[in-house]
């Protein structure tokens, strides 16, 4: 059987993913007004600005980084042969673009990918047709990029 | 100032930290949601730890806030389009969900795949992906006064 389909490693992305929906929740980043409270910076000259999305950014951020450090130190995870790390390693033409993209969408709702799914928990007004649009855009997004990957993997890797 | 909640803030973002942790030290996968969610479309391979991620995801969400109710981070619906949209909420959602969906297939992550995971791990893409992602997404709210 695939190791990725044997238990500890199923396991592992469980208990990954219960804690991600946790940590979304407490940091109140599950609310698209907040992320939006943080994005709009024309509230800071009155004082009406939320910076907390930087809180939860920073500590995530450290976590993360103390784990790829001991990650180094081993030459795999605990249940894979080894750690997929990405692949582009460049700064291209298409990340920048699509970050710009990204960046519009993200503005104009408040909601990133991972409160979009989080948000499935509550069912809010308008969430499946802001997530059957995601899935459209990425399927969209995919369709595009295999045809010029293998030229894309030798610009970028 | 009243919406600033900065030691839940920390919290959440510690645990969101530790969640990425497990993943890459466990199964050595990045903990991005839009690659998680995107490479379930054909021509998927590894299907079932993804979906197994995403449905806790969701019930992590789900308990969280039937335990912590006074959080008060249970939106009943989504930010509406701005006065001056006239094509309605629904149309607007739904630009903002292809938009988002495209951006991060093409630019290979979002918040949390280059904000979190790749920032940790020092990729010169990500901060690129990052600091674009974030000064375009300021100036959206700007510019279409959404808040």
């Amino acid at each position: 059987m695939s190791k990725t389909l044997q238990l500890p490693y199923l396991a592992v992305a469980a208990i990954a993913g219960a804690i991600f929906g946790i940590g979304l929740y407490i940091s109140g980043m599950v609310n698209p007004l907040k992320v939006l409270r943080f994005l709009d910076f024309t509230a800071i000259p009155a004082g009406g600005w939320d910076p907390s999305l930087a809180f939860v950014m920073i500590p995530a951020v450290v976590v993360m980084f103390i784990a790829v450090r001991i990650g180094r130190a081993r030459t795999k995870p605990a249940f894979d042969a080894s750690f997929h790390e990405p692949e582009f390693t460049k700064v291209d033409a298409p990340l920048v673009a699509g970050a710009a993209v990204f960046g519009i969408g993200w503005g104009m709702s408040g909601i990133c990918p991972g409160p979009a799914i989080s948000l499935m928990a509550f069912w809010p007004q308008y969430l499946p047709i802001y997530l059957l649009a995601l899935f459209v855009g990425s399927y969209g997004g995919s369709v595009i990029i295999p045809s010029g990957r293998q030229k894309r993997l030798a610009l970028a890797r | 100032m009243d919406t600033f909640t900065p030691i839940p803030a920390a919290i959440g973002g510690t645990l969101i930290g530790l969640s990425a942790a497990i993943l890459w030290l466990g199964n050595g996968r990045i903990a991005g949601i839009s690659g998680i969610f995107g490479q379930l479309l054909p021509p998927a391979q590894t299907v079932v730890w993804r979906l197994v991620f995403l449905a806790f995801l969701v019930g992590g969400t789900f308990v969280a806030a039937y335990l912590l109710p006074g959080l008060g981070n249970r939106p009943a619906t989504l930010v509406d389009a701005p006065k001056w949209f006239a094509g309605g909420t629904t149309v607007w959602i739904a630009l903002s969900g292809v938009l988002t969906g495209f951006g991060t297939k093409i630019g290979n992550g979002c918040t949390s795949g280059h904000g979190v995971c790749g920032l940790a791990r020092l990729s010169r893409r990500s901060i690129v992906a990052v600091s674009v992602f974030f000064v375009v997404a300021i100036l959206t709210v700007t510019v279409t006064g959404i808040v």
